[in-house]
């Protein structure tokens, strides 16, 4: 059975493990220059003196490539799509799942044989990519310090249970409809709602968020951030940590306005211990130190999804389907 | 001698409609076995009930003495061709070839090959360019390589043209001829059947309307034609299956295990497309009115 799985795959996998080695390739050869560039330029900018614009010429250096890191927020829905949805549900629009469930395999097996090839395959496509791109952008991400924010699901191991739970969704999807193209299109929008749900939803509660009050330090790439006349926030300067909110209040823990900062000491040095060293910082965050937690959490998370997925299949197809 | 089909009670229900219901039945090996029935008779379903695709919701089926589709060896013991002979239309006729080869144990390579070889076939082809006729005979292939004790055909004709269909019979024929195979193949026409068929099923709405082998059907049932009379007059022993009058005339089909020998009657022989349409007619309207003064010119 595994043979005739691999057969029906060939194409599939031929095309996809193809552009992985291309992208390889690529990543290969220009992710040592970016490395070394890094620990030329910005690593040793300190000495130098002006690390801003060290840092900014860094980050011009491939732009593109920095991109392909879309590819890896992408490739899970593009195998739900293309491997998920199809799998099951062109058997049962042209009528072939009657010749092979007639051969001498049990359908329990042929079931299993399909999830674990496929499903094993949309796990390694998508391991092997983050792979990758979290090799390649490391001295970015080390730049960025972003990679608890807006590169967290193109990154490390969650794109594993994306891509795990993408696909066994596709596959739910074509059991239950049994049709390819509608199962496609069903897979695309139930995968990218529940992404969405559990980006917004879910991963900020992972863990309750550190709540800490300290007394305000300017550093070096922080800076004050004041909308709509509103109150005072800090920004900047937590580098890696997940902020969720940072306030600026008085002693007696009023948020400040921004007419302080255009008053007395403030209007000579903002930095200076007279300006701001009565203030206090309210900080709501995710310490970095959480990165592989919560990487660990949702990849969890959407692993336990595919496994109900799949095993709902299963119980489906060998009981509701001739 | 286990039955090659045995069916009690049986019954499959979809949502609120039962496909087949109440369905008792045995078929014998070693016979090539017609299962005849207008359109949503059940037919499909009590194939897919006999090579276990699905399960029934009442009632009991075995098939060669096993459950359907119980495990690998039951599976091996039964070949199958769905309706509208499906097969990997982007795959060639090789790879099912080997498909087969890797998915039956009893797979008889040789075979296959030679069958192939025989219809004239590329194995190279993809069967998605393959005409229906040529697809037909790569599933009947596929089914038949796998060596089955019996064999299971869902229509398998009703897509072809008539050379076709004469041409897959013919093959089905040297089949079991050659394996002696118990064949159960199922046609909404008796015409696809007649030539085929040593036993016959007719299956009205679920109901088995009909059983027995072909010769004692044809020698037990005869038409009757002569001066009107009512038929309630007939001998006991003369059942009425059909019976349509004129002013002067009453043309009956009967089934009676001994002569006819009243002088009154000409007695004619029936066909199969005859005693199929009639127990069909049967089942649909048992309490028809004869018609009165009817005149067919």
């Amino acid at each position: 059975m595994i043979r005739f799985a691999s057969l029906q795959f060939r194409m599939q996998a031929a095309v996809a493990f193809g552009a992985l080695a291309v992208i390889a390739v690529v990543l290969g050869l220009t992710g040592p220059h970016l490395a070394h560039l890094y620990h030329a330029t910005v690593a040793t900018c300190g000495a130098h003196g002006n690390c801003s614009s060290a840092t900014a010429a860094f980050l011009s250096n491939d732009r593109l490539l920095q991109d392909l890191g879309n590819v890896v927020i992408a490739l899970p829905a593009i195998i739900g799509i293309f491997w998920g949805a199809p799998l099951v549900a062109r058997e049962l629009e042209t009528g072939t799942h009657r010749l092979a469930w007639t051969q001498s395999v049990t359908r329990t097996r042929w079931i299993a044989v399909k999830l674990g090839l496929v499903g094993l395959a949309s796990i390694a496509v998508a391991g092997l990519s983050s792979l990758m791109m979290t090799w390649w952008s490391s001295p970015i991400d080390r730049v960025n310090m972003n990679r608890f924010t807006s590169v967290f699901d193109q990154r490390g191991i969650v794109p594993i249970g994306y891509a795990a739970f993408a696909f066994a969704l596709g596959v739910t999807a074509g059991v239950l409809i049994r049709r390819t193209l509608p199962a496609m299109a069903t897979a695309l929008v139930g995968f990218v709602v529940v992404r969405v749900a559990v980006t917004f939803w879910v991963r900020p509660h992972l863990e309750s968020p550190v709540h800490a009050t300290s007394v305000l330090h300017m550093t070096s790439g922080m800076g004050f951030n004041q909308t709509n006349n509103g109150p005072l926030s800090v920004t900047g300067g937590h580098g890696g940590a997940w902020v969720f909110s940072d306030r600026i209040v008085d002693q007696a823990g009023h948020a400040v306005g921004g007419g302080f900062l255009s008053q007395g000491a403030c209007l000579q040095n903002r930095a200076a211990a007279a300006c701001i060293g009565k203030l206090r910082e309210v900080l709501v965050y995710q310490p970095p130190s959480r990165y592989w937690a919560f990487q660990g959490y949702e990849m969890a998370i959407f692993l336990g999804l595919a496994v109900i997925c799949g095993a709902f299949c299963f119980w489906w197809m060998r009981r509701r389907i001739s | 001698m286990t039955a090659a089909l045995e069916t009690n009670g049986l019954g499959k229900q979809y949502g609120r409609r039962w496909a087949l219901h109440d369905c008792t039945l045995s078929i014998p090996t070693g016979k090539v076995v017609g299962l005849v029935g207008p359109n949503g008779a059940g037919k499909t379903t009590l194939l897919h009930l006999a090579v276990g695709l699905m399960a029934p919701t009442s009632g009991t089926i075995t098939v060669l003495g096993g459950e359907p589709g119980d495990g690998p060896t039951q599976l091996a013991r039964v070949g199958f061709v769905a309706q509208d002979t499906p097969t990997y239309a982007g795959l060639s006729i090789a790879k099912h070839l080997r498909m087969g080869a890797w998915l039956n144990p009893t797979w008889d390579g040789d075979l296959a090959k030679r069958r192939i070889e025989q219809l004239g076939l590329d194995p190279r082809q993809k069967t998605g360019s393959l005409s229906g006729g040529q697809r037909a005979q790569v599933a009947l292939t596929l089914a038949i390589a796998k060596r089955p004790e019996l064999l299971l055909l869902d229509e398998p004709v009703a897509a072809l043209d008539p050379l076709a269909r004469r041409e897959f019979l013919q093959s089905l024929m040297e089949v079991v001829a050659e394996h002696g195979v118990t064949v159960v193949l199922s046609s909404h026409l008796v015409a696809d059947l007649e030539r085929v068929c040593d036993f016959l099923v007719v299956l009205v709405t679920s109901h088995v309307q009909l059983a027995g082998e072909v010769g004692t059907l044809l020698a037990s049932h005869h038409r009757l034609s002569g001066p009107r009379r009512d038929p309630s007059s007939l001998p006991a022993s003369q059942q009425v299956i059909e019976e349509s009058h004129t002013d002067k005339q009453s043309t009956l089909l009967v089934r009676s295990d001994g002569p006819i020998l009243d002088p009154a009657w000409t007695v004619k022989p029936v066909t199969l497309d005859d005693l199929v349409l009639a127990y069909m007619g049967q089942a649909r309207d048992t309490e028809r009115v004869p018609h009165q003064g009817l005149s067919v010119i």
